[in-house]
């Protein structure tokens, strides 16, 4: 076997990032020619393994095992162990999810091959992939290859590759079964729970002005407030800003906030890394302000200015007032 | 109770990042060194355990080279930690997280901590795994993105941060091994008598090349700047000339004024 992509399940239905990893695992079969399988497991896995059988694929891998119904750490770091001992693939690939972060390094140290995490794209170069992900706080690029003689373990970044290039074909099931029972996991899970509703419902804003850890202090958000007002925006920020406790966590955007798409997105002093990005990437206007020309968020902005936000924060509003008027 | 902290230090925001010429990193002449954001808070919720427990001890262990190191293992001891082991590096840093994670379990491996903690990931390469593989690797249980924490005595009680605005609580028995995720607790500031106090504790040095086993399971062949791929209009001049473009632009592109 050559290439492996594993499919998340997410409650009986494949993870959009498990169709992304299987896009890149499509290319790379196609450049260098390898076999890829797709491997569909947890609860209702025959389901996950019948939507893939009409893509291009060789075979498609079912395993169907009680323990994994449910995801652990444990289980599923065993469980991989195990299969890619059987099933010796020179890559696995999968979506650089909460789920892969979580268990994939255990299976790195437990068969001693390499993880090339968080993956933006690859090339090929003497017939081997070039993996390039970003380094620094997605301020640079870094390539990175394999020297492993087992199998390599890769995750992409969300959107690295589209779900919807992914190709069609027909690929036959196998079923697969590994030794495990149920004393491997040694931790104990409750029921995964959503934060109490309530705070405030960024998605409907036509317009957001975002700050980030630019505006400094806590004392600075009042003139963030009057452009806000100006504008007749809502508030957002990014992480930091929320984790100093200055603003409640509803206002975060981003992966672990909302997801927004308003008219305009104001980027306030924010840099610009992914784990927000994908929170408003979607937004019809972006405009940033930072005083790093280099600031990962100009790559994503329609219109941008370099310059300090203290002071483009007050004369923007007062700009933006007397253009009201 | 015996807690392990991993820290590393990374370029603070505000420096300049130039690629090397030789393109293998970056030039770090003129970069200024800071300990990785999420390894604060790690540091900060084994302070608070300590804390709460009424006893035991926190010992940070991080390597890197000399001084920069040195700086950010000062700054943890005067915040409160116990001692410090220190894995000197000279030469070649080390990006591959699987040996670091080797190295940092052979020099812990008779340390038998009760909990080692971790900042989620470093923000000069953003693996994400080193605290993991060091826990699979001591054979500890092990949580990843953790937003609380309640210790019993043989286990802990976690919060994880799972996808799109979800949580789980999970139980791990001891020892367990946490990756932190920023924002669980807020970090102190060192005090004027931890900074004098941190004078006398114990730093441990060991030498990497004493412990790394001369494989690298993954190498970085090349750092550069990325390719824009998006068309900015980047508004220039002066701070007033760039206000009423902006504004403009409000107006009669984006239309929202
Ligand atoms: C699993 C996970 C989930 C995460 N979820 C989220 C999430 O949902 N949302 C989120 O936002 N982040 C999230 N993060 C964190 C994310 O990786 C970044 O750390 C965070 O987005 C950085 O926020 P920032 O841009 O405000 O700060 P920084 O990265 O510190 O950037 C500050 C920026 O401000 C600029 N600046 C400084 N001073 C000024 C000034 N006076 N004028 C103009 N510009 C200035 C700087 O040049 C810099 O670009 C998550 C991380 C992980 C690992």
């Amino acid at each position: 076997m050559d290439i492996l992509i594993v499919l998340e399940n997410k409650s009986g239905s494949i993870h959009r990032m498990s169709l992304e990893a299987l896009a890149a695992g499509q290319k790379l079969a196609s450049e260098l020619n390898l076999s890829l399988s797709i491997l569909a497991m947890g609860k209702n896995g025959g389901d996950l393994a019948n939507d893939v059988s009409n893509f291009k694929a060789d075979e498609i891998l079912l395993l169907e095992n009680p323990i994994l119904d449910n995801y652990s750490s444990d289980g599923y770091s065993f469980a991989f162990t195990s299969i890619l001992g059987q099933e010796k693939p020179k890559y696995l690939f999968m979506g650089h999810t909460y789920m892969v972060r979580d268990f994939l390094p255990r299976v790195s140290a437990k068969l001693q091959i390499p993880f090339i995490s968080d993956v933006i794209q690859f090339n090929v170069d003497n017939d081997a992939p070039v993996f390039t992900k970003q380094v620094f706080n997605a301020k640079l690029a870094a390539d990175i290859v394999s020297n492993s003689h087992g199998t390599t373990l890769v995750s992409f970044q969300s959107a690295a590759y589209q779900s919807d290039q992914v190709e069609s074909g027909s690929a036959e099931i196998r079923t697969i079964s590994i030794d495990m029972d149920a004393s491997v996991i040694k931790t104990q899970s409750e029921e995964p729970f959503k934060e109490e509703a309530g705070g405030i419902d960024l998605t409907n804003a036509e317009i957001i002005v975002s700050i980030g850890r630019g505006i400094g202090k806590e004392e600075n958000l009042s003139i963030v407030n009057t452009l806000v007002d100006a504008l007749g925006a809502e508030l957002g920020s990014s992480r930091p800003i929320v984790d100093s406790g200055w603003l409640e966590p509803s206002r975060q955007i981003g992966s672990s906030g909302q997801n927004v798409a308003p008219k305009m997105y104001l980027a306030l002093g924010i840099s610009g890394a992914i784990q927000h990005v994908v929170g408003m990437k979607g937004s019809k206007n972006i405009v940033a302000v930072n005083k790093d020309p280099e600031a990962p968020i100009f790559e994503i902005a329609d219109y941008g200015i370099v310059g300090d936000i203290l002071e483009i924060i007050p004369k923007l509003s007062e700009a933006i007032q007397a253009a009201k008027n | 109770m015996k807690i392990g902290v991993l820290i590393k230090q990374v370029p603070g925001g505000d420096s300049p990042l130039r690629v090397s010429s030789d393109h293998s990193w970056i030039d770090e002449t003129s970069v200024n060194f800071e300990t990785n954001e999420s390894d604060s808070y790690a540091l900060e919720e084994g302070l608070q355990l300590r804390e709460k427990k009424g006893e035991g001890e926190v010992v940070v262990i991080s390597m890197g080279p000399d001084g920069r190191t040195q700086k950010i293992i000062k700054e943890a001891l005067s915040k409160g930690a116990n001692r410090c082991i220190h894995i000197v590096e000279d030469n070649a840093r080390e990006t591959d997280p699987l040996q670091t994670a080797i190295i940092f379990a052979k020099a812990l491996k008779n340390e038998r901590f009760d909990l080692i903690l971790s900042g989620l990931q470093s923000l000069d390469l953003g693996m994400g795994q080193t605290g993991v593989i060091l826990g699979e690797l001591l054979g500890m249980s092990i949580a990843t993105l953790v937003m609380a924490t309640e210790l019993t005595n043989e286990s802990i009680r976690v919060k994880r941060e799972l996808e799109s605005g979800w949580f789980q609580w999970v139980t791990l028995p001891l020892p367990a091994c946490l990756s932190i995720q920023s924002g669980l607790n807020q970090p102190r500031y060192p005090s004027l008598k931890g900074i004098m106090g941190a004078k006398k504790k114990e730093i441990k040095p060991l030498s990497k090349s004493e412990l790394f086993d001369g494989n690298e399971h993954q190498s970085i062949t090349r750092v550069y700047s990325i390719q824009k791929a998006k068309q900015t209009e980047m508004i220039s001049g002066d701070v007033n000339q760039q206000i009423s473009r902006l504004v403009d632009v409000m107006k009669t592109e984006i239309k929202v004024l």
